[in-house]
C-alpha cells in the first residue's frame, strides 16, 4: 500500500482528482458574481452570507481549502522531481512539439496563488475577521475594487492565467485518470478549451460592465 | 553540401564535456544523418583525432540504439524516423546543426553521443515479459485473441526502447515507454495473468531510477520514431489503480 500511495501515478492521480474538485467550484463561485450586475446589493450579499454561513457550504469550504493547499504542495513537489530528472540541460530545445499551455503550468499556478492570496485578503481575510471590512457588504467591498482600472487589470490578468492553466489541466486531469481514447480526447479537449474561455470570460466580464456602467 | 556541426564531445562518465565545432565539406543530400557522421569521423581518424562516438546497430529504425538530439529535437526535425533514417536532405547548405545526447538523469552520458540506456532495461526486467512455460512453441489459433485487441497490442508492441520520448519530455519521463510495454501485454490474454503485478513493479522501478513525471505535454507521443500514442499512458494508469485498488 505504502508503494502505491508513494507513486508518481498515485500524486498525478491525486492533483488530477483535486483539480477536478476545485474546477468544480469555478461555475458555481461565477453564478453568484453575476448577482454583482445587479443594482441591489442584496441578492449577491444574501449570497454571499449564506455561502458563509450555511453548515454544509463551510466544510465544503474546508475541504476546497485543503485541495488548494494539497494541489499546490504536489504541484510544487512533482515540478521539483521533474527539473532533477532532467540532469543537464539541452543546449538547444525545440519545445514545438510540446502543447503549449502545458509548459508554464507551474508558473501560471503561481500567478493563480499570488491572485488568490490578494482575493482573500479583500474578501475572505474580512469573513474570518483578519481584515477589517463589513463581512456582510461584499458586493459594495466588490462594487468599490471594480473602480480602480489598475485592480481590473491585475483581475483580468489573472483570469486569462487562469485560462492557460485550465486549457491544459481539463483535459489533462481525464488523461491522468486513464479516460482517454482517440475519441474521448478529442471530447475532452473541446470541453477543456470551451470551459478555459468561458469562465474567464465570465468573470472578467463582470468587473468591465461595473466599471463601464456603473 | 557544407556544413557546420556542434558535437557535444565527452571523454567519459565522469568527463566535463563540452561542444566541439566541425567543418565539414562535400556532404551529399543523399546521406543518411549517420552517414554524414561516420564521414566525419573517416575524417577525423585522417587527421589523427578521437572520432564521435556515437550508438547504431542495424540502421534500419527497428533497432532503439541510435538515439540523437539533433537541433533541439530527438532524432531531428523529421516526423516519425529515428536518426539512422533522418536523410541529410532535410538540411540546407551552410548549415549549422548541434547533435547533443539525450539528456535524462537516468540516462548518463557514457561518451560523446552515446547514453547509458540500461534504465530501461532494468524497467523491463522488473515486469515486461510473460512467464511461460518452455517448450515447443504452442499452436497460435489456441488462444483466441479480439482482433482489434490484436491491433492495439501491436501498435504498443512496436516501441523500440529508443529513449527519444524521454528525451523528448521536458520532465524526462518514461511513461509512454512503460505505457506501451504495459499496454502490448495487457491487451492480450497471456499477458493478463501477470498484469497487476506488472504494472506495479514496472512503475515502483521507473520512480526509483528517477525519472520524471508524465505533464501530459504530448511531447513524446509527437517525438517518437514509432508514433507510440499518448492512450498507451491512459490505460497504464488505468492498469495502475486497478491493480492498487482491486
Amino acid at each position: 500500500m505504502s508503494r502505491f500511495l508513494g507513486s508518481s501515478i498515485t500524486k498525478k492521480i491525486t492533483m488530477a482528482l483535486l483539480g477536478l474538485f476545485l474546477i468544480l467550484f469555478l461555475p458555481v463561485h461565477l453564478g453568484i458574481n453575476f448577482l454583482l450586475l445587479k443594482s441591489d446589493p442584496e441578492p449577491f450579499n444574501k449570497a454571499a452570507h449564506f455561502m458563509a454561513t450555511f453548515w454544509l457550504i463551510k466544510g465544503f469550504e474546508v475541504l476546497l481549502l485543503a485541495s488548494f493547499l494539497l494541489h499546490i504542495f504536489y504541484g510544487i513537489f512533482l515540478q521539483i522531481q521533474n527539473w532533477l530528472a532532467r540532469g543537464k540541460q539541452y543546449k538547444i530545445t525545440n519545445y514545438s512539439q510540446t502543447s503549449f499551455f502545458s509548459k508554464f503550468m507551474i508558473w501560471t499556478g503561481l500567478i493563480i496563488f499570488i491572485f488568490l492570496i490578494i482575493h482573500f485578503m479583500n474578501f475572505y481575510f474580512i469573513k474570518i475577521g483578519w481584515v477589517q471590512g463589513d463581512p456582510e457588504n461584499f458586493y459594495g467591498v466588490a462594487h468599490q475594487l471594480f473602480k480602480i482600472p489598475a485592480y481590473i487589470i491585475l483581475y483580468i490578468f489573472s483570469f486569462l492565467i487562469l485560462g492557460f492553466h485550465l486549457a491544459h489541466a481539463f483535459w489533462s486531469a481525464f488523461q491522468t485518470l486513464g479516460w482517454n481514447t482517440t475519441v474521448l480526447s478529442l471530447v475532452f479537449k473541446g470541453l477543456g478549451t470551451l470551459f478555459a474561455i468561458l469562465i474567464p470570460l465570465g468573470f472578467t466580464i463582470i468587473p468591465l460592465v461595473i466599471f463601464f456602467t456603473k | 553540401m557544407n556544413i557546420t556541426l556542434k558535437i557535444w564531445r565527452q571523454k567519459n562518465e565522469h568527463a566535463k564535456g563540452k561542444f566541439v565545432t566541425y567543418k565539414l565539406d562535400d556532404v551529399s543530400k543523399e546521406m543518411t544523418f549517420l552517414e554524414m557522421l561516420d564521414y566525419l569521423n573517416e575524417k577525423l581518424i585522417k587527421e589523427g583525432n578521437d572520432p564521435v562516438a556515437f550508438d547504431s546497430d542495424c540502421r534500419e529504425g527497428i533497432c532503439g540504439m541510435c538515439g540523437l538530439y539533433i537541433n533541439g529535437r530527438p532524432n531531428g526535425p523529421k516526423k516519425g524516423v529515428t536518426a539512422c533514417q533522418l536523410s541529410m536532405s532535410v538540411f540546407k547548405d551552410g548549415d549549422t546543426i548541434t547533435v547533443e545526447p539525450w539528456r535524462a538523469k537516468a540516462f548518463p552520458v557514457i561518451k560523446d553521443l552515446i547514453v547509458n540506456r540500461n534504465a530501461f532495461d532494468k524497467i523491463i526486467q522488473v515486469g515486461g515479459y510473460i512467464s511461460v512455460t518452455t517448450g515447443s512453441a504452442p499452436e497460435a489459433n489456441s488462444i483466441p485473441v479480439k482482433k482489434e485487441n490484436a491491433e492495439r497490442a501491436f501498435d504498443s508492441g512496436i516501441c523500440i526502447g529508443c529513449g527519444a520520448c524521454v528525451a523528448a519530455c521536458k520532465n524526462a519521463s518514461a511513461m509512454l515507454f512503460i505505457g506501451a510495454k504495459v499496454s502490448q501485454l495487457a491487451l492480450l490474454p497471456q499477458g493478463r495473468v501477470e498484469a497487476k503485478e506488472r504494472v506495479k513493479t514496472m512503475v515502483a522501478k521507473m520512480d526509483e531510477l528517477g525519472f520524471g513525471n508524465c505533464s501530459n505535454t504530448g511531447a513524446c507521443e509527437a517525438e517518437c520514431p514509432k508514433e507510440i500514442k499518448l492512450t498507451n499512458i491512459a490505460r497504464l494508469n488505468r492498469e495502475f489503480y486497478k491493480a492498487n485498488l482491486s
